[in-house]
């Protein structure tokens, strides 16, 4: 196999004053023509930087201290900046994880993608049109004409990254760097594109740097594996070595976080109904002075039911209804229609100041765990303000707020800090000790662990797993991720556009899947067929 | 089409303001001690009960206040703004004598400061924390805290007192006989130092904002993608930060029409332009009521319009714009 | 802190700060230094600065020292710029805090009514309500607080929607705090920075506006008024400029040096710009 790209040595240096003193140390890598190559590792272990230091494309503060980057022989770091220019874009193309962002809005799709064309090339207005044309066909966008008039917010997610696609494989370079290009896409959007990216890798013999935090991913694409933690590269090797035999200590802990798509066996729970939902609807419709915007249906009529220490998962897409439909349960949003019944008493029909009261009966864990913590108040005033508000003595409270901190995972010494003197999941850790506060009935999990790295997320899911069993709660867990969701929940319903399309036990709708759309869900799960090793043995009870 | 009914759902939602503003300043204005008849007396030097009596029936300020309102309203609807007792003649006849001269001024400034602003901010943030860039920022925080009638005056001293090269005062020179061109010259003569007065501030303001702009926009992933398509620096200024970061500054000369307009009074007094801004300050010291009301009637209608111009500009640059309403 | 430290490193900050400290001790030495009232009449009129050693900046048109009508007009200026600019920004945080918190209705209402006051020039504004309500130093403050208030309110609107839908704005809601204080507690605080560095201009651009009501002779003629003295001097522009040139300048010094801190506070509450 020849090496079309090929790194040596590669360190990089941040500025004085970060978290370590070199971003990459000593990254060496090759890039076969024709195969993919996933550069695999959590946040902050360098894999972007990597992908940027080829590119020469670092932040002004961070440089390349020392190593080579051979393009077909040509090495790249000690070119004049004009000879790089004309290798990025024409020689090297990169996608990116958002590409809304990654698009220039003012601008159509077609007039961006043609500007490669304009940059290396002395193709004519017309040439170039039909260039375009051409390209936005082989990338399967639906009606390429209207595409490439369109400007990126008139299309969707996946449109979008396909156009970003497209502007990166323009003049077919040799190697296409891809940073994380489906991070930001829903599930079924993602499986389009990874099959797309493998099909006209081998269509062009293009090779591929893809660069991901996602094992799944890995099985369902990668031609070899390059696992990065600290800047360093700590083991590569064949995808399937990697994936199913791996090495490095790290590399195994990393792939044993990794939840298989396989339902936990967990008995069957009967308790009796604590929370009943019925017929949910919420709609979206600004109302102004001078007429209406358009109605959208967040949710439509769902209606489910929550046994006593029971885990009820929703999961769907972004879109689905599953956030809004927790947040009309909890109130958070004002629901137009329905009932949500704790015991025997119909939330949505209390007062304001009726709710005020009750609210601690129904509790939530937030998505993201830098926004979720007010950054001017010390974290043990977080957790213990509600109990202050709901008249407990506030040295009582501070007690309590201690224990809870042990329960969670974290130094009850640790009251007085802020929140940004935590990591991620500490932050998870402390969100979830302010939700257990107020002894809640229900606690509802709004994608808690979406935010945080794979080996982090298994931690946080065991002590939330733990939690609920010692302390008998109820819990809604919403996700996006299927793997996710196999492991916690008991039940699953299943959402599209709002609407519920699926409901039951959890192992039944993972399994036998029966409506069309829970069966592509399941389908676009990346990796499904790969069994991370070492969790036959790991499945609780 | 898209851009025409999005700019004219903008215009819609500006009328209940046109509407709080004459309300407000109606009512604003009965407050006030003495009314039109009052201001009438002390011009004429006084005048018998009956007199005063007619007088009062004659201008209608002896009903009561809301149906005096509701009268004017109706009657701004015909484009009728009352009489003015002072200057003896409809008070439209009064304001459209003077507002050519205002518009010229807010033109002719609003160009200087935006292209300025926009030249001086870009040099700015592509020379950022060098020479180029200290020089530019420190010129600007000069020019934003100099007060403009301070900076007219001693424009006047400098510049037509000292060195005799520009006219102090006026809108053009009067007495002399000139072809259309040579008139359209003198005029613009005239207006040089008004110009410059009132449109430093402003200048000041837009360089800062186009340079933080360029600079916030410089950072954004969109950029990065160009330079990964090996574009180069001077096209991706050009052809990618530049428009972006004109969004902000399209929308601040929006907010500042108003402003301009109140500069004008101040400039237009200081270099003795027959403007709406001097009608404006003469109006308050005469007390003469129903020409203030509609100078701020006819004020809030050009910024609406300066606004309405903008909102196009921006829906022109912008395509998110286009399909919403605010 | 690292903001206060930030603010230190930053050279034009620091001499914004100096130059706000010395308009201060002016206004703070006024009594001292010159005893006597500074309107009244002190000499022969017109004396050129440095010229008679008793008025280092001489005399304006009508006798009076110039001198001591910088250092009293110093208090005149600071105390517009504090109390007007308070006025203005308390006013803009409430209305731009309740509509942005509460939306709909609310927010219609409040935000037609922020339309119209800046669809009305606000110096033509301020020309009504002066020949409404008279021109007392009292009145102008207030007066200039009433055209000030709807760009802060603007700007706190923006911030409180953006942040109150913040999930630690929804956990504080179901931790059962009330309203006032999820507004006051949870979101002002973090709302703050961009309106206190507002602040600023809202500071600058009072004393400009006062400044330029003076110098048309419409603010209170009893106080002695940077503006007053510089449209006093416009009688004599063609021999005594110095008369206009002296306060003009005073005025300058003073918003450079609002417009400097503020620059200088949002640099090091906003640390992410200019690091590259």
């Amino acid at each position: 196999m020849s090496h079309r790209l090929a790194v040596e040595g590669l360190s990089v240096a941040l500025p004085k004053g970060a978290d370590r003193p070199l971003a990459l140390d000593n990254v060496s890598l090759t890039l076969g023509s024709n195969e993919i190559l996933c550069l695999v590792g959590e946040s902050g272990s360098g894999k972007s930087t990597t992908g940027r230091a080829i590119m020469r494309l670092l932040p002004p503060s961070v440089r390349i201290q020392a190593g080579q980057a051979r393009l077909d022989g040509q090495e790249l770091f000690s070119l004049p900046e004009p000879a790089m220019r004309e290798i990025r874009g024409s020689r090297i193309g990169m996608i990116f994880q958002e590409p809304m962002t990654a698009l220039n809005p003012l601008r159509t799709i077609g007039d961006q993608i043609g500007e490669v064309f304009r940059v290396h090339t002395k193709l004519t207005r017309t040439e170039t049109a039909k260039r375009v044309q051409e390209l936005l066909s082989e990338v399967l966008i639906p009606d390429p004409v209207a595409a490439a008039k369109a400007f990126p917010h008139e299309l969707s997610g996946g449109q979008r990254q396909r156009a970003m696609i497209a502007m990166a494989l323009a003049l077919e370079p040799a190697v296409l760097i891809a940073d994380e290009p489906t991070t930001a896409l829903d599930v079924t959007t993602q499986a389009q594109i990874l099959k797309l990216i493998r099909d006209l890798q081998k269509r062009k013999g293009t090779g591929v740097l893809f660069i991901t935090h996602d094992f799944g991913v890995v099985a369902e694409i990668a031609d070899r594996v390059a696992v990065m933690q600290w800047g360093k590269v700590v083991e590569q090797g064949p995808a399937s070595e990697i994936l199913n035999n791996p090495q490095h200590p790290y590399t195994q802990s990393l792939i044993a976080a990794v939840p298989p798509l396989k339902p936990t066996a967990r008995p069957p729970c009967d308790n009796e109904v604590l929370l009943r939902v019925s017929g949910l609807s919420k709609t979206y419709g600004r109302k102004t002075l001078f007429g209406k915007g358009r109605v959208t249906h967040a949710v439509r009529d769902v209606s489910f039911e929550l046994r006593r220490g029971a885990t009820l998962g929703i999961v769907g897409e972004s879109g689905s209804g599953k956030s809004t439909t927790a947040r009309c349960v909890a109130r958070l949003i004002a629901a137009d229609t329905g009932s949500v019944t704790l015991g025997s008493e119909d939330l949505l029909a209390l007062s304001a100041r009726q709710w005020r009261r009750e609210s601690q009966k129904v509790q939530m864990v937030f998505q993201d765990p830098f926004a979720s913590l007010n950054p001017r108040r010390r974290v043990g005033e977080l957790v213990a303000q509600g109990l202050v508000a709901r008249g407990v003595d506030r040295g009582k409270a501070m007690d309590r707020t201690r224990l809870l901190f042990e329960m969670v995972g974290l130094d009850p010494e640790a009251v007085s800090r802020y929140p940004h003197e935590f990591s991620g999941g500490q932050r998870q850790r402390i969100g979830l000790a302010r939700a257990l506060a107020p002894e809640p009935q229900v606690l509802i999990a709004d994608e808690a662990v979406s935010a945080l790295d794979v080996s982090v997320q298994a931690q946080v899911l065991d002590l939330l797993e733990s939690l609920r069993q010692r302390l008998g709660l109820s819990v809604l867990f919403i996700t996006h991720d299927l793997r996710v969701a196999a492991q916690v929940t008991d039940e699953l319903i299943v959402m599209k556009n709002g609407e519920m399309v699926e409901a039951g036990r959890a192992s039944d709708i993972l399994e036998n899947p029966r409506h069309p759309y829970t069966q592509m869900l399941i389908g676009a799960v990346p990796g499904r067929n790969w069994t991370p090793p070492g969790h036959a043995e790991a499945a609780p009870q | 089409m898209q851009l025409l009914s999005f700019a004219l759902r903008r215009l819609a939602i500006s009328l209940p303001s046109l509407l709080i503003i004459l309300v407000g300043v109606f009512g604003l204005l009965q407050l006030a001690p003495g009314d039109t008849v009052d201001a009438l007396l002390a011009q004429m030097g006084g005048g018998d009960a009956k007199m005063i009596e007619t007088l009062r029936q004659h201008y209608g300020v002896d009903t009561p206040a809301w149906i005096q309102l509701a009268d004017y309203l109706v009657r701004l609807v015909h484009l009728d703004l009352g009489y003015s007792a002072i200057y003896g003649k409809p008070v439209a006849d009064v304001i459209f004598e003077r507002l050519p001269v205002t518009l010229l001024l807010m033109a002719s400034s609003l160009t200087l400061a935006s292209l300025g602003g926009v030249v001086l901010g870009v040099i700015a943030s592509r020379y950022v924390h060098r020479w180029q860039d200290t020089l530019i920022s420190t010129l600007g925080m000069l020019f934003y805290a100099t007060p403009a009638f301070w900076l007219g005056l001693m424009a006047v001293v400098i510049f037509s007192i000292k060195l005799g090269w520009l006219p102090a005062g006026g809108f053009e020179e009067i007495g002399v006989e000139y072809s259309a061109w040579g008139r359209a010259a003198d005029i613009a003569y005239h207006m040089v130092l008004p110009t410059i007065t009132l449109s430093l501030i402003f200048l000041a303001t837009y360089l800062r904002i186009m340079r933080a702009s360029m600079l916030e926009v410089s950072t954004l992933d969109f950029v990065r993608t160009a330079r990964a398509k090996g574009v180069d620096e001077t096209s991706i200024v050009t052809r990618h930060i530049l428009r972006n970061a004109l969004l902000p500054l399209v929308t601040l000369i929006g907010l500042h029409a108003g402003t301009m307009l109140g500069g004008a009074v101040v400039v237009e007094s200081v270099f003795t332009l027959p403007g709406l801004g001097r009608l404006a300050y003469e109006s308050v010291v005469q007390r003469d009521l129903n020409t203030l009301l509609g100078i701020v009637f006819i004020s809030a209608l050009l910024v609406i319009l300066v606004n309405f111009a903008v909102d196009l500009i921006y829906a022109r640059l912008d395509p998110r714009i286009r399909g919403k309403g605010n | 802190m690292p903001a206060f430290k930030r603010y230190f490193r930053n050279s034009s900050a620091v001499m914004g700060l100096v130059l706000l400290v010395a308009v201060v001790l002016l206004a703070l030495s006024a009594d001292f230094l010159f005893p006597r009232n500074p309107l009244s009449l002190a000499g022969r009129p017109l004396q050129w600065p440095m010229a008679n050693p008793r008025f280092w900046l001489g005399t304006d048109n009508m006798g009076r020292d110039i001198a001591a009508q910088i250092f009293y007009g110093a208090r005149i200026s600071l105390l517009i710029g504090v109390v007007a600019t308070s006025l203005a920004i308390a006013v803009g945080i409430l209305v731009g805090a309740v509509a942005g918190y509460y939306g709909g209705l609310v927010d219609e209402v409040l935000m037609r009514i922020t339309d119209a006051f800046q669809t009305l020039p606000n110096f033509l504004l301020l020309l009504l309500l002066i020949a409404v309500f008279g021109s007392r130093i009292e009145m102008v403050v207030i007066a200039i607080g009433v055209v000030s208030w709807p760009a802060p309110a603007r700007l706190t609107r923006a911030e409180f929607m953006t942040l109150r839908n913040r999930e630690f704005v929804e956990a504080a809601r179901l931790s059962g705090l009330s309203d006032t204080r999820l507004i006051f507690g949870e979101i002002l605080p973090n709302a703050l920075p961009p309106v206190i560095v507002y602040a600023s201009v809202v500071m600058a651009t009072s004393i400009l506006l006062e400044s330029s009501l003076a110098f048309l002779n419409l603010s209170d003629p009893n106080v002695p008024s940077w503006g007053n003295l510089v449209g006093l001097g416009r009688s004599v522009l063609r021999s005594e400029w110095y008369v206009s040139a002296i306060p003009g300048f005073a005025i300058l010094l003073t918003v450079l040096a609002v417009s400097l801190v503020g620059q200088g506070l949002n640099d090091a509450l906003n640390p992410r710009l200019d690091e590259q």
